[in-house]
């Protein structure tokens, strides 16, 4: 770790001020994620912003009927969090698919989305990695590359985010509230993170110093219809190789609206608008999910290692679609891996 | 106290350490240490404050040795910094028992022969504490869960759920610090 200075902000202006007065700043929330990067020499910031002391920790509904998430609320607090859990148990459910429970303790709501799209090239500093270092080449492309992605991939890089909860925050269409020396933006979540296209080093669309205040999510929580299957080598505290984030609203075997989001197959969390064009409005059958399967992986490229993601993600579509449908996942938060 | 933790940067020369002053409050008692910045909770505890009960494993957040409590919530301590933590009540393994007042995690982690070489166990006594603060995991499938972030290389799984499970059911533990 190389060293740095550190200050603990103690409002959004003095966080956003102090950011910007530094060279190679950095905010840091739980650190979960940031501060193994800097014990691996990846991230080398000189100045860290600390930001445990803010008070952005508060969950609270909003004018429109939503839900406003703290940007430091911990992902611990808001997956537990009685309003989360009644209104968008998708969110809960994904929140608690991921890391270990410690882990979820740490880390907040912001740093969840600023965790860096990545893979084991990414931190290995004696192979070459576009993302760690634009031009130098991508070790993963011919060679390990199992967990990687395929969608959205370019010859430049082919490593997945890996967060569970950014996939329930797609599906659910959250809005990112951010704050920076020009005032506050909101980001809709599908803009958030990027494509790697021919700029893997950059994973979002902030700008230098924005600093994410609060995810918003709309009133509408999916909460009776739902499933966040998640598939991975073990069947706790792993990287999905794939998740689903399935989310129905029903007129009795009708499908009224849906939203599909896959976690582990690309840069960000994946959305296929046609594939949810394809469930509006049809008969809530296997036939209608297999249709929707077949064009979320559209355009799927495997990567030799890798290729067997493409047949997994079809089918862990049908099945997490089949949950939603039962609406039988609403009770049981830990039951995310099976049946 | 001095001196600072060691940064691995491989052939990189550093400047002066820029050690500052840190009170760190931990088992109820207030440590004032001199800290560089990039000292880990973890380093502060063992290094600085003398406290070697918790264990450095991986020092990456993956296998829970390191795992203390912060105002009763159990974490990693080596993914935070201890300059983040002044201010917040620490909770070590040596603040839930001491010998011949054993916690009763520690009592049930031996009466359930769940260790081996016992690396692991201080992390994983407080994640059990943490667990039990959450008041989430009733069920086998429940402990199994949320103690999944406490890894065991001895394999004493079996007596680890066993000996949560008997501290669980007793629903009477509150934290001692």
């Amino acid at each position: 770790m190389n060293p740095f200075t550190l200050t603990r902000a103690e409002s959004v202006d003095a966080a956003v001020r102090d950011f910007s007065g530094h060279d190679s700043s950095a905010y840091i929330g739980g650190g979960t994620n940031l501060l193994d990067l800097m014990k691996e020499n990846v991230a080398r910031p000189t100045h860290l912003v600390g930001l445990n002391k803010l008070p952005l920790t508060s969950i609270e509904t909003t004018a429109e009927g939503g839900l406003r998430l703290g940007a430091t609320a911990t992902n611990a607090d808001t997956a537990w969090h009685p309003d989360v859990q009644a209104r968008y148990p998708l969110l809960s459910q994904a929140i608690l698919a991921g890391a270990s429970p410690q882990l979820r303790n740490m880390a907040t709501n912001g740093g969840n989305l600023m965790q860096r799209t990545r893979c084991y090239y990414f931190y290995d500093l004696a192979t070459p990695c576009n993302k760690r270092e634009p031009g130098s080449g991508c070790s993963a492309i011919g060679g390990y590359n199992r967990i990687h992605a395929i969608l959205g991939a370019s010859e430049q890089c082919i490593a997945t985010h890996p967060s569970d909860m950014c996939v329930a925050l797609a599906a659910l269409e959250a809005v990112v509230h951010v704050r920076g020396n020009g005032g506050e933006r909101r980001i809709k979540f599908e803009d958030f993170h990027r494509l790697p296209g021919d700029a893997p080093e950059q994973d979002n669309t902030l700008k230098a110093g924005e600093l994410i205040v609060a995810l918003e999510l709309p009133k509408k929580g999916f909460e009776k219809n739902f499933s966040y299957l998640k598939l991975r080598d073990r069947t706790s505290y792993a990287f999905a190789l794939v998740s689903v984030a399935a989310a129905l609203e029903l007129d009795g075997t009708t499908i009224r609206d849906a939203r599909l989001a896959l976690g582990g197959v690309a840069h960000k969390p994946w959305r296929s608008p046609a594939a949810e064009d394809l469930l509006k409005g049809q008969p809530a059958t296997e036939a209608t999910f297999r249709k929707a399967a077949e064009a979320s992986v559209e355009g799927a490229v495997g990567q030799g290692a890798n290729d067997f993601k493409i047949e997994l993600a079809r089918r862990a579509i049908v099945r997490a679609l089949k949950q939603a449908a039962a609406g039988g996942k609403a009770t049981n938060v830990f039951n995310n891996s099976n049946p | 106290m001095s001196g600072t933790s060691t940064p691995k940067s491989a052939g990189q020369s550093l400047p002066p350490p820029p050690a500052a002053p840190v009170t760190l409050r931990i088992n109820g008692q207030d440590h004032h240490l001199e800290l560089a910045p990039w000292t880990s909770l973890l380093d502060a505890l063992r290094e600085y404050a003398g406290l070697t009960g918790t264990k450095k494993g991986c020092d990456h957040g993956q296998c829970g040795a390191c795992t203390v409590l912060v105002d009763g919530k159990r974490i990693n301590s080596c993914l935070t910094l201890a300059v983040l933590q002044e201010g917040a009540d620490i909770t070590t393994i040596e603040g839930l028992g001491q010998e011949g007042n054993l916690h009763p995690l520690q009592q049930a982690f031996i009466d359930h022969d769940a260790f081996q070489c016992g690396y692991c166990t201080p992390g994983q006594i407080c994640s059990a504490q943490g667990l039990i603060n959450e008041g989430k995991a009733h069920t086998e499938d429940e402990i199994r869960e949320l103690m999944s972030g406490n890894i065991c290389r001895c394999g004493a799984y079996v007596g680890i759920l066993n000996a949560v499970k008997e501290v669980v059911d007793k629903k009477s533990i509150a934290l001692r610090s």
